[in-house]
């Protein structure tokens, strides 16, 4: 039986309402449950569940709906749960006050210089607009804005002379402040422009913990870089930090950008006498004079040395090059002898760079790797959750997000997943990224180490799980509890996606299969 | 372009975890509690070509409101409504709200319908009232077509007296019976025998003695009265304790000196003593005059005029005048009298609205204390109404002060732009009437307009002014 309460004109953001949903389905008497406001979305859901009516098609996106289904359900038992989930999330403590626009919080805040924006990206872009009317700098984290709508903000920012970071933006640093999903990085010298989230998290969080730091970190969104937007962010950015008398180093990180923006990022680098490294994942600078990275970590060692004012003279850096401590060589034929079965190796990420460039640099070792979103696209893995041969899948990918918390933030999808492929006869080596600093889980590795551990307590086989800790000494989580957390359950744990990849693909060798 | 070298000043908009991490790392940020627009797509679609209005609305706005702040609403005297009410006929029966058909008003709209005819003589009782009615003789208007307003069901009919306040700064007049007090009265849709008497003796001696006693007195300015009463714990909307204990101060030695009996005086200030409201239908016409003021002022989404008739809740834009916006009323959420119940009572009715309208009444809720249980809620939500009802209004008034506010001005100017965009629904405080027609009252709540009619009136404004 389909139970229903409609609360009109109550809006509780999406992440909220569904984690409260989770908990509401919980509940032994509860079969299927939506709680959520009235948008078209939710309805299709009802229908795809079967609980929809008439007077539930009628709502609109400022309705709070709560249908259940199951037998025998006191709704008013689940109205009061559902209401006590709501007042912890929303309640302001003491001395703290909410605004209920932005408008009244520009009056309250004076001399407001920054707007993170997180709602729906259907308003998004409405709100930003204000914002930039307002005279503030906009981190757009939503994703799903129109790319028109991307277009005219940011052209509308440049003429005002702000920023719009995203859409789609996770990552920012600003005069020391970690947004959204950022780590605690120290203060210094290198400037980061990225149209990477992870990207920069991962090269921002190596920088620091080589004793270096950042001076700004600016976040573009990846769209920032294709053709339609032409880089008007990554160039405004290039030229904000060349301008910037902090900055020394200028570190560039994206997916291949377009050519012209290519084009021009090295112009602007070319008529700077500030020194520079560019890394654009599986892509290349044909430029002799421009420095480039090779991994994320390979461009923040060599900023890192830039910065120090040490010689560059290596092609490619590894963490491994100043850590002697961790016996490489030992280590890999240790693991690859105790995998009695399974060839492959499965990747399960939250960070969709760090996915991409583990897929780089496995494929160049080890062959094709199958992904829903693969380098080449004759190894498109057909059904998302099922892993062929050597497979890597970002699971912040939007087919599995729907409905759902960032794999960041929850890790009920990566957890089931893990253990999925540790049962599996085929695998040999499971990989995933553990993304540490504001925003994200506070406390990643204790989630994974959980799976970890139930997997091997379900199966008679050990396959080999190691895990890049992406985050600084300083971020919130405590690095090195979290590395043991790992170390406990017998993960092994890699300072940086490239190194993580080199020591798969070794074992992966030493197996032999 | 100096972002780099000031101190990072953050608005959270969105996920509030990103607020709580932006604080535990000590930056000086602060949160909004962001609501999607009215309607969600659609308004957007209407906001974003609003955006492309050329014509000046922040300077009409600014224009609308000042008049209605700049007003001065004056009590000038008393007269019937046949021989002032601008458009009165004969055979017609003013009510509460926008137009409506007899077919579609509720029970005690009918109701009060039914017992102004029969105390008009028209008809002698209830049969003979719908026998009239249907034969198509009598003659429909809402109040606010004739520069009045009317509490609850609002029926006024040819004969009925009429306080005529002026708004002294524009030389606008505005309209609206007396109070007839609580229980069975035909503001409720009551129209037993004792109505009909309580109306008549209103009309006989309550009237004649009033209307001298203002001749006497003079003008009594009532932007000052309601001022006051603001500042002594009345809304004047749905408390006018304070208020009428004011106008009682003005009027009664003006009533010692008329040339009535000793018994009509005496009834006559005990009458006002007994009933809180008798200043309600004064407030409510010094808010008319000063919302008449802003009418018809070019690109101007301010609105004039909130009002509902029992089954629909209409509103104006000072921009759009003569227009309509009606949605449906919606139920009241509020305490009962005693042997009452939600299923008795009906949605939502009256002209009061205008008080809101016109920067007071529920707007001013943090003022008023003394009310919100019986509005149903707490004195800090009270406070809560008053600050948000600043988000949707365009100014803070000159003249009606809350003291617990430091004295802040009340919420003055509603813009329909405003509701819109931020999706706040301005809140009204208000009676509930019985759903069938001659019970009368039977508890007081509160509750908000329909959303469709901001959205509607937004979208025509756009469309009206958009070239």
């Amino acid at each position: 039986m389909v139970y229903k309460m409609i609360k009109p004109n109550s809006y509780y953001d999406s992440v909220t309402l569904m984690l409260i949903t989770e908990d509401i389905k919980k509940r032994d008497d509860v079969e299927e449950a939506l709680v959520g406001m009235g948008t078209d979305t939710n309805k299709e859901f009802l229908k795809e569940l079967n609980m929809m009516d008439e007077e539930l098609e009628k709502t609109t996106p400022n309705d709070l709906l709560i249908v259940i289904k199951g037998e025998n359900i006191d709704m008013n038992e689940i109205e009061k749960e559902v209401e006590k989930l709501l007042k912890a999330e929303t309640e302001e403590e003491e001395g703290e006050k909410f605004y209920p626009s932005l408008e009244s919080a520009v009056k309250r805040l004076d001399g407001a210089n920054m707007a993170v924006i997180s709602i729906a990206g259907e308003y998004a872009g409405f709100e930003t607009r204000k914002a930039l009317d307002y005279g503030l700098n906009v981190m757009l984290f939503s994703d799903n804005v129109p790319l028109e709508t991307e277009i005219e903000l940011k052209k509308y920012a440049l003429e005002k002379g702000l920023l719009v970071m995203g859409p789609d933006c996770g990552t920012a640093i600003i005069n020391g402040v970690p947004m959204a999903f950022s780590n605690v990085v120290k203060r210094g010298k290198i400037g980061i422009v990225a149209a990477s989230g992870t990207g920069a998290q991962e090269v921002s969080s190596i920088i620091s913990n080589l004793g270096c730091g950042i001076s700004q970190l600016i976040g573009t969104g990846g769209r920032d870089v294709k053709k339609d937007v032409g880089g008007l962010m990554f160039l405004e950015g290039i030229k904000r930090l060349i301008e910037d008398e902090e900055t020394e180093i200028i570190v560039l990180v994206s997916k291949p950008p377009y050519p012209d923006v290519v084009k021009k990022s090295v112009e602007l680098l070319k008529n700077t006498d500030k020194k520079h490294v560019v890394h654009f994942v599986n892509g290349v600078v044909e430029d002799p004079t421009i420095t480039v990275g090779y991994t994320l970590e390979d461009a923040a060692i060599k900023a890192a040395l830039l910065c120090q004012e040490k010689p560059i003279d290596k092609n490619e850096y590894t963490y491994f090059d100043f850590l002697e401590s961790f016996d490489f060589d030992k280590k890999v034929k240790e693991e690859a002898s105790k995998i009695k079965e399974g060839k492959y190796i499965r990747g399960l990420y939250s960070g969709g760079t760090l996915a991409d460039e583990t897929m780089v640099l496995l494929s160049k070792e080890i062959g094709p790797i199958y992904s829903p979103k693969p380098l080449n696209p004759d190894y498109l893995l057909e059904n998302i959750n099922e892993s062929k041969e050597h497979t890597v899948v970002d699971m912040g990918e939007d087919e599995f997000t729907v409905g759902r918390p960032h794999p960041m933030i929850d890790f009920t999808m990566r957890k089931s997943r893990l253990i999925k492929e540790y049962l599996d006869k085929e695998t040999a080596i499971i990989m995933v990224d553990v993304v540490l600093g504001w925003g994200s889980h506070m406390d990643p590795a204790g989630e994974i180490a959980e799976a970890v551990k139930t997997a091997r307590e379900t199966s008679d086989r050990y396959r080999c799980v190691i895990a890049n800790i992406c985050g600084t000494y300083e971020d919130p989580q405590k690095y090195y509890e979290q590395k043991k957390k790992l170390e406990d359950v017998g993960v092994i744990v890699f300072p940086s996606n490239a190194s993580a990849v080199k020591f798969a693909v070794n074992v992966w060798k030493e197996l032999g299969r | 372009m100096s972002l780099f070298k000031e101190e990072l000043k953050i608005v959270n908009i969105g996920l509030k975890s990103f607020y709580e991490d932006l604080k535990k790392q000590g930056a000086n940020v602060v949160h909004v509690d962001w609501k999607p627009p009215l309607g969600g797509s659609k308004a957007l679609k209407i906001l974003n070509d609003f955006n492309k209005l050329t014509i000046d609305v922040e300077k009409a706005n600014k224009e609308a409101v000042e008049r209605i702040m700049n007003s001065q609403p004056t009590l000038v005297g008393m007269g019937i409504a046949r021989d002032v009410v601008p458009g009165m006929k004969d055979n017609m029966v003013l009510h509460a709200g926008p137009p409506i058909t007899w077919d579609r008003m509720c029970g005690p709209l009918k109701g009060a319908v039914i017992g102004g005819l029969i105390y008009e003589g028209k008809a002698k009782d209830e049969k003979e009232a719908i026998e009239l009615i249907e034969s198509g003789e009598i003659e429909f208007d809402p109040w606010h077509h004739h520069d009045g307003v009317g509490p609850m069901a609002g029926v006024a009919t040819p004969s009925m007296p009429v306080f005529i306040i002026e708004n002294k700064t524009y030389g606008i007049k505005a309209y609206c019976t007396m109070n007839e007090g609580l229980g069975k009265v035909l503001r409720y849709g009551a129209n037993g025998p004792d109505v009909i008497k309580k109306l008549k003796w209103m009309e006989e001696t309550l009237y004649p003695v009033l209307k001298e006693a203002i001749e006497l007195k003079g003008e009594i300015n009532l932007k000052n009265l309601i001022a006051q009463a603001v500042q002594m714990g009345d809304e004047c909307h749905n408390r006018n304790r304070a208020a009428t204990s004011l106008f009682i101060r003005e009027i009664a030695p003006a009533i010692l000196d008329t040339n009535f009996s000793n018994k009509e005086k005496k009834e006559v200030i005990e009458f006002i003593n007994s009933n809180d409201h008798f200043f309600l239908n004064l407030s409510m016409p010094a808010a008319k005059s000063a919302t008449l003021a802003a009418e018809g002022i070019k690109g101007s989404t301010i609105v004039t005029v909130m009002a509902r008739n029992g089954t629909d809740f209409g509103i104006r834009l000072a921009g759009l005048p003569g227009q309509w916006f009606v949605g449906p009323a919606q139920e009241v959420e509020g305490l009962y009298f005693p042997g009452f119940t939600k299923e008795d009572a009906n949605p939502d009715i009256g002209d009061s609205t205008i008080t809101e309208t016109g920067g007071f009444g529920g707007f001013a809720m943090a003022g008023a204390p003394a009310i919100v249980k019986f509005v149903g809620g707490t004195v800090q939500e009270a406070i809560e109404t008053t600050l948000k009802m600043y988000e949707i209004t365009d100014a803070e008034n000159n003249t009606y002060k809350i003291p617990f506010l430091n004295f802040r001005g009340t919420p003055t100017g509603l813009n329909v732009k405003k509701v819109v965009e931020k999706g706040i629904l301005p809140r009204i405080n208000t009676g509930i009437a019985h759903k069938e027609p001659g019970i009368g009252q039977v508890g007081a709540g509160l509750t908000y307009p329909p959303m469709n009619i901001f959205i509607d009136a937004l979208e025509a404004f756009v469309k009206e002014y958009l070239d």
